[in-house]
C-alpha cells in the first residue's frame, strides 16, 4: 500500500477526457516520475491531488485518508506540497518573505492571529528560512522582490518554499523547465540531498529524461489520460508502449 | 529587519510632531489677513483631519494590504456614530464609553458583513459591501427610525435618561466630555497678528489617531501583516501553502471596520449627532479616494489623503466669486472678469472638479499616490546631490529597488 493511492480517477473538461480511469500507487520514500507527451493529463492529475480540481469519479487516498472534499489548505497541512508548472510565488513580496510564509504555515497551522509581534522577532522562522535559502543557493537574493527573479530562480524559490514545509509528499510539475543546464544539475543535486537527509516521497513530472533517470525509482507513463506502463527506469527505456506514445506525439 | 525599524520610528515621531503642533502649523497666515481663509488650524477642521485619518488608516489595512476593495466602509462609520450618540443619551456624556461601544458594535457589524462578502473576491466583493452599506443606509433612514431617528438624525434631548450623569431636569443640552474636560473647550493663543486655537477635542482625537497609526505600523510589520500582503499577491499560492486565507481577510475586514467605528464614535463625540447620510455610498467612496490619493499600502499615505481631501472640502469650497474678485482686483476690469470666469468653476462649489482632476492626475502619473510623489521628489533631490558628488548609477538603482518594496 503506497502513501498515495489514486484509484479509477477520471476527469472530463466538456467533451475532452483529460483523465480516464487513472490508477497510481506511489510508495513511501520513493521518487516516482510521471512522464508522457504534452496534454497527456499529468498536470490535471496533480490538480486532482491537491484539491484544485475534483475528479468526476474515483478516489484519492493520502497517508490512509481521503483527500477528496478537503480544501487546498487542509490537503497541504496533511503533508502535500506542490511546485507548479508555471511558478506560483508571492511576486510582490521579497524572496525571504516568500520562504518565511510556508515556515509560518508549518509552525502555526492554517491560521494564527499574530498581529502585534514583529516578523523580525520570529527568530526560529528566520533561521529556518535562512537555512533554506542557503540550501537552494539564493541567500544573496533574499531582499529582491520575487517578481524580478529569472524564471529559473522563480522555480528554485518555489521549490524552497515547498521544501521548507517539510512535506511528506512533494509534487513537482516540470521543476527544471526553463532552467539552464547548470541549474538543472543543481536542482537534481538538491533533490537528491533532501531525499538523503530525511523521509520524503516525491512525484515528479518531467520532460528532461536526464532528470528523470537521475532521480526516479519508478516511472509511470501517461498518454491521453491513461497510464500505459509503470516500470523501473531500467525497464522503461526500450518499452514498446512508451516508444509508441512518444512517436505518436512526434507524428502529430 | 534592514532598517525598516528605524524608518518606522522616524515616521512615527514626524507624525506625532505634526499632529501635536498642527494648530500652529496649519495656521501660517495672520488672523485678519487676506490669506487667513487658507488657514486650516481651527478645531472643527483639524478634528476632521485626524478622525478621517483614522478612518483611512483602517481602510488601508484592508485595501492596502489584502487588495480587497470595500465600497461599504461608511456603514461602519455610521454605526459607530449611532452607537456613540446612544451612549450619550442613555449612559453618560463621557466620551470613553461611547467610543468603546462604537468600536465594539462596528466590529460586530463588520464580522457579519465581512463573513458574507468575503465569500467572493474582486468586483463581486466590492458590490456586496456596497449593497450592505446601502441597505444599512436605507434601514437607518426609514425602517429603523426608532433607533436612528430617521431623516432628522439622532440627537441629544433634554429628557434623555443618562443613568450615570443623573438625567435630572436640565435647561440646556449637556456637552460631551472626558472626565470633565469638555470636548469643545479651547484656549486661544495670540502671538502678534497670529492666533492659534488649542482644543480638547482636537487633542483627544489626535492622540487616538497616533495610537491607531502606531497600531497600524505594528500590524504592517507583523507576520499577520505579511500574510495579508500574501493574500493580495497570490491567494492561490497561499492556500496551497496550507494557509486558510479566509480568516486572515476576515480579521483584516473586522479590524478596518473597528477603525471606521472608532472614527464614527469620535465624530459623534466632537458633535453629538448621527445621521444616515454618514453611511451613504458617497462617504464610502470618499475613504477609497483618500487611501488611493495618499498611497494605498503605504503607512502614511491614507493620513495624507484624508488631510488633502478634507482640506479641499473645507477650504477650497469657501472661495466664492467675491473672494476671487478680491484676488484679481489689481488686473484691468476685463481681464479680472475673465480670470474669475476661468477660475470660478474650480473653486467654491466646484471644488469637486479640482479634486477629481487631481485624483485623475495622481492615478495616472503617480499610481503610488502622494507618497510616491514625495519619494520621487526626494530621489530627484538626492540624485542631483549625488551627481555633484560623483558616480551615482548604483546608488540610484538601489534606491529605486528600495522604493519599489511593497510596504514602503
Ligand atoms: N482547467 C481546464 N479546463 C479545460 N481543459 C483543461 C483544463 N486543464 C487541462 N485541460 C486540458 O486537459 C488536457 C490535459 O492537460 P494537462 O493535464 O495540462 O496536460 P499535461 O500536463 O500532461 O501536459 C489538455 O488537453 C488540456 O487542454
Ligand atoms: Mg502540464
Amino acid at each position: 500500500m503506497g502513501i498515495l493511492e489514486v484509484k479509477n480517477v477520471s476527469k472530463r473538461f466538456g467533451g475532452l477526457k483529460a483523465l480516464s480511469d487513472v490508477n497510481l500507487s506511489v510508495r513511501e520514500n520513493t521518487v516516482h516520475a510521471i512522464i508522457g507527451p504534452n496534454g497527456a493529463g499529468k498536470s490535471t492529475l496533480l490538480n486532482c491531488l491537491i484539491g484544485k480540481l475534483i475528479p468526476d469519479t474515483g478516489s484519492v487516498m493520502f497517508d490512509g485518508q481521503s483527500v477528496l472534499g478537503r480544501k487546498p489548505h487542509e490537503i497541504n497541512q496533511m503533508g502535500i506540497s506542490r511546485v507548479f508548472q508555471t511558478p506560483e510565488i508571492f511576486s510582490d513580496l521579497t524572496v525571504f518573505e516568500n520562504v518565511m510564509i510556508p515556515c509560518f504555515a508549518k509552525r502555526d497551522g492554517a491560521f494564527r492571529m499574530h498581529a502585534i509581534g514583529k516578523t523580525s522577532g520570529e527568530s526560529d522562522i528566520i533561521e529556518q528560512a535562512e537555512r533554506m535559502l542557503i540550501d537552494v543557493n539564493m541567500q544573496d537574493k533574499r531582499h529582491v522582490q520575487a517578481s524580478s527573479l529569472s524564471r529559473g530562480d522563480k522555480r528554485r524559490l518555489e521549490m524552497a518554499m515547498c521544501l521548507s514545509q517539510q512535506p511528506k509528499l512533494l509534487l513537482l510539475d516540470e521543476p527544471t523547465a526553463g532552467m539552464a543546464r547548470a541549474d538543472t544539475n543543481n536542482t537534481i543535486d538538491l533533490l537528491k540531498e533532501i531525499k538523503a537527509k530525511r523521509d520524503i516521497t516525491m512525484a515528479i513530472i518531467e520532460h528532461d529524461m536526464h532528470v528523470v533517470f537521475s532521480l526516479a525509482e519508478r516511472i509511470t507513463v501517461l498518454a491521453q489520460g491513461t497510464p500505459l506502463v509503470e516500470e523501473t527506469p531500467e525497464n522503461i527505456k526500450g518499452h514498446p508502449k512508451v516508444r509508441e506514445a512518444y512517436l505518436g506525439e512526434a507524428q502529430v | 529587519m534592514h532598517g525598516t525599524k528605524a524608518k518606522d520610528t522616524t515616521l512615527l515621531i514626524v507624525v506625532a510632531f505634526m499632529t501635536m503642533f498642527a494648530p500652529f502649523l496649519l495656521n501660517p497666515f495672520p488672523a485678519g489677513s487676506e490669506l487667513a481663509q487658507f488657514n486650516a488650524g481651527y478645531p472643527d477642521l483639524m478634528q476632521r483631519f485626524v478622525i478621517f485619518g483614522i478612518f483611512a488608516i483602517g481602510f488601508n489595512i484592508l485595501f492596502g494590504l489584502t487588495g480587497y476593495l470595500s465600497f461599504g466602509h461608511a456603514a461602519f462609520l455610521g454605526v459607530g456614530s449611532y452607537s456613540a450618540v446612544w451612549m450619550f443619551k442613555l449612559l453618560s456624556m463621557n466620551v470613553i464609553p461611547a467610543i468603546v461601544l462604537s468600536v465594539v458594535v462596528a466590529g460586530l457589524f463588520a464580522l457579519v458583513i465581512g463573513f458574507v462578502s468575503l465569500r467572493r473576491s474582486g468586483i463581486y466583493f466590492s458590490i456586496l459591501t456596497l449593497a450592505f452599506a446601502q441597505m444599512s443606509f436605507n434601514l437607518a433612514y426609514s425602517v429603523l427610525t426608532p433607533i436612528t431617528n430617521g431623516e432628522t438624525g439622532l440627537q441629544l434631548s433634554l429628557d434623555d435618561p443618562r443613568i450615570l450623569d443623573g438625567g435630572g431636569p436640565a435647561t440646556s443640552l449637556p456637552v460631551t466630555n472626558l472626565f470633565g474636560w469638555e470636548m469643545r473647550e479651547s484656549t486661544t493663543i495670540h502671538a502678534g497678528a497670529w492666533s492659534f486655537d488649542l482644543s480638547v477635542g482636537y487633542y483627544l482625537s489626535a492622540i487616538i489617531m497616533l495610537a491607531c497609526f502606531y497600531l497600524s505600523i505594528r500590524i504592517f510589520r507583523s507576520p499577520f501583516g505579511m500574510m495579508l500582503r500574501a493574500v493580495k499577491s497570490n491567494q492561490q499560492r497561499m492556500n496551497y501553502t496550507g494557509l486558510n486565507s479566509r480568516p486572515y481577510t476576515l480579521a483584516a475586514f473586522v479590524i478596518s471596520g473597528m477603525y471606521a467605528g472608532l472614527a464614527g464614535g469620535l465624530l459623534a463625540s466632537m458633535d453629538p449627532l448621527a445621521g444616515a447620510e454618514r453611511m451613504q455610498w458617497t462617504a464610502s467612496g470618499e475613504v477609497v479616494l483618500m487611501t488611493i490619493l495618499g498611497g494605498a499600502g503605504t503607512l502614511i499615505g491614507p493620513v495624507l489623503g484624508a488631510g488633502f481631501i478634507k482640506y479641499f472640502e473645507n477650504i477650497f469650497s469657501k472661495i466664492n466669486e467675491g473672494v476671487l474678485h478680491g484676488w484679481f482686483a489689481v488686473m484691468p476690469d476685463g481681464i479680472e472678469d475673465l480670470l474669475v470666469a476661468i477660475v470660478y468653476p474650480f473653486v467654491g462649489k466646484g471644488w469637486h472638479l479640482t479634486l477629481g482632476l487631481l485624483f485623475m492626475l495622481v492615478v495616472i502619473f503617480l499610481p503610488g499616490g502622494l507618497v510616491e510623489g514625495g519619494q520621487r521628489m526626494g530621489r530627484f533631490a538626492f540624485r542631483r546631490r549625488d551627481r555633484k558628488a560623483g558616480p551615482v548609477e548604483s546608488s540610484a538603482a538601489e534606491k529605486r529597488a528600495a522604493s519599489s518594496k511593497p510596504a514602503e
